[in-house]
């Protein structure tokens, strides 16, 4: 117990050198942990807004329905089996009908998605009840894009065109009842949501749908014939790739903070050396082996980064809780970098991480202690004494 | 047992190399010290003073023959016993003092006691005595860059006898000192050599410790020219002439 003791004793004793590598290295630390957790955030955040307003506890999708090739669409509906049917009777579930059609605002042609859902709903966070409509007009929802992008507001009309089941095309004006605010583009861009049983019936689609969304809280999906169950984590698959894409700066950031720190771990280690050198042959003569020596100057080394991460959490878990209070508010442009996160991101810090990261933070710390001090093990304590490095 | 070899050496040749050259450091010396000797190895610089005092702390190894210290072999030790051994028996004091610059006087002196098992209550029992016998009691607290030369230096010396050493080696320990602190280290050693009968071997080329010395070995060339004795009167008495 002598090593941690005299170390102890020695980084205390080095005062303001030993201050500075602490709270640089401290810095260190919080910058890391801050730019990870904006990651992480940044993936919850976007995770769950698609699971709240698209993805629910999961989706079975029509067997022909493949959201990447919009000339399925025309072949991906069906008659909603009865086991499905029971679980949307029960609440569990809710139908949605996907088809293809335009729109003609101010005299422009412009493809759209008709999506039906019913305005009783409560799987999703879409606020379908506008749609709760009876005066004769077919209410329609868009999002606050869509409405930018076409010019439409609450109580426009607009012409609507679409195919039906058997291939005939009609059309109908559509009132502009809410402009929904959504920080999910996948409902919103070149979207128009409608009553779920309007769009089977103008469509001849009568109690059919593309896709069937789940409850979050539903236990597990059963085999459907005919339907394709798909998890949340399939769902998310794209935005995960998405964020882990952009994680790559990131990275690059914690590996640049890293390395800023550990230089000044290892230049700190080498000066060490360089100027403690009588020091070293004194500890050899009073009796310390050159073993003894490599591991107490390792051991300094590496309380720097103890002693940093304690600073670290004195002022780092204040502020960064603060921090994922209030959130980082966004630059408007951030909407169209194809994330679901809104105006603030809230990073989130998990034990996993924070943990995870002093443990490497300490880990390479004590390796670039340890590197400089094997000098130590060719030192003659004569040298050392009369101040020479062999 | 005043009479009990502390140190011998045979033969004992250290050859420096120096590139394509090479060094002599020392050739062929012979030399017994007992217990309780106040001797000092006298010559120029070059002559080997330190090389043979490092050798029997310790610190280094022979070329050829041998040195035992205490009855150890020096040049078969390994590190860690080489280390034991300049633990417990062996006190060193440095020209340049050689304290440890972030610790206090206290923890300079308890630091050869850390690396024995000793409570806290002993070390600081046996700390406290050996700054008493170097008149720096009150001083404890202080850090070496608050002291004069002189003080510094007997905290060394409080360092090298805290452990009760059989043996305290002092490489030219006045040379940074002025005459009056020279005159009161040398005073406070021979005070320590005589009431605990600790064995004292200097390095020195300074003419105010060599009046102090009981035995003067001079050396020239890595060689003993002479080996003097002196009585406490001051009378020498030649105990070995090899011009």
């Amino acid at each position: 117990m002598i090593i941690p003791k005299l170390a102890v004793r020695n980084i205390l004793g080095a005062g303001i050198r030993t201050w500075l590598n602490v709270i640089v290295l401290s810095f260190a630390f919080v910058a890391i942990i801050t730019t990870q957790g904006l990651l992480e955030g940044m993936n919850e955040q976007a995770a769950q807004a698609m699971i709240d307003t698209q993805y629910g506890g999961g989706q079975y999708w029509h067997e022909n329905y493949d959201p990447f090739d919009p000339l399925s669409l025309q072949d991906a509906h069906g008659v909603i089996p009865g086991d499905l049917k029971r679980m949307v009777d029960r609440g569990e579930a809710t139908p949605l009908l996907i088809i293809q059609g335009n729109i003609y605002p101010n005299g422009r042609i412009r493809t759209i998605l008709l999506k039906g859902i019913s305005p009783a709903q409560s799987i999703i966070t879409l606020p379908s009840h506008f749609l709760a409509q009876s005066d004769g007009e077919i209410p329609a929802l868009i999002g606050s894009r869509m409405a930018k992008s076409t010019g439409l507001k609450v109580g426009d009309y607009v012409t609507m065109q679409w195919r039906d089941a058997r291939g005939t095309f009609d059309a109908q004006d559509v009132r502009i009842v809410q402009v929904m605010k959504t920080t999910v583009q996948s409902i919103d861009n070149s979207q128009i949501w409608i009553p779920l049983q309007k769009l089977q019936q103008l469509a001849g689609m009568e109690d059919e749908a593309t896709l069937v969304i789940i409850n979050k809280t539903a236990q597990n999906a059963t085999a459907v014939a005919g339907w394709n169950f798909k998890t949340p984590d399939y769902l998310l698959k794209d935005i995960r790739d998405m964020v882990q894409s952009k994680a790559i700066g990131s990275t690059i950031i914690y590996f640049i903070l890293l390395f800023l720190a550990m230089l000044a771990i290892f230049d700190t280690q080498i000066l060490s050396i360089f100027r403690r050198r009588k020091e070293m042959g004194t500890l050899m003569a009073l009796g310390l082996t050159r073993g003894k020596v490599i591991q107490l100057f390792t051991l300094e080394g590496a309380m720097h980064g103890v002693l940093a991460a304690l600073a670290a959490a004195l002022y780092g878990i204040p502020l960064l809780a603060y921090f994922a209070r209030i959130g980082w508010k966004l630059p408007s442009n951030t909407d169209s970098y194809g994330f679901a996160i809104g105006e603030k991101l809230f990073p989130t810090f998990s034990a996993g991480l924070v943990l995870g990261t002093t443990l490497l933070v300490l880990i390479i710390t004590t390796i670039v202690s340890f590197l400089p001090t094997r000098k130590i093990s060719k030192l003659k304590p004569t040298d050392a004494l009369r101040g020479k490095l062999t | 047992m005043e009479n009990e070899v502390l140190i011998k050496t045979e033969n004992l040749t250290k050859i420096y190399p120096m590139g394509q050259y090479e060094l002599v450091a020392l050739s062929e010396v012979n030399l017994t010290l007992k217990k309780g000797e106040f001797a000092g190895l006298v010559g120029p610089s070059g002559s080997g003073k330190t090389t043979l005092l490092n050798i029997i702390g310790s610190l280094d190894v022979p070329t050829t023959g041998s040195a035992s210290v205490l009855g150890e072999k020096v040049e078969t030790l390994s590190h860690k016993k080489a280390a034991q051994l300049r633990n417990k028996h062996i006190g060193f004091i440095f020209q340049t003092f050689n304290l440890l610059p972030v610790y206090t006087v206290f923890e300079n002196v308890e630091f050869p006691l850390l690396l024995q098992n000793l409570t806290a209550e002993e070390r600081k029992k046996k700390v406290m005595d050996a700054l008493e016998w170097v008149y720096l009691a009150d001083r404890a607290k202080s850090k070496p860059n608050q002291l004069s030369g002189g003080q510094s230096q007997r905290v060394a010396i409080a360092r090298a006898i805290v452990k009760g050493p059989a043996i305290v080696l002092a490489d030219e320990p006045t040379a940074n000192l002025d005459a009056e602190n020279s005159h009161n280290i040398l005073q406070t050693m021979k005070n320590l050599n005589s009431e605990l009968g600790t064995t004292f071997l200097f390095s020195t080329h300074d003419e105010k410790v060599i009046r102090y010395l009981q035995r003067k070995i001079s050396l020239f060339d890595g060689k003993i020219a002479r080996d003097e004795l002196f009585s406490p009167s001051g009378q020498k008495k030649v105990k070995n002439d090899n011009p």
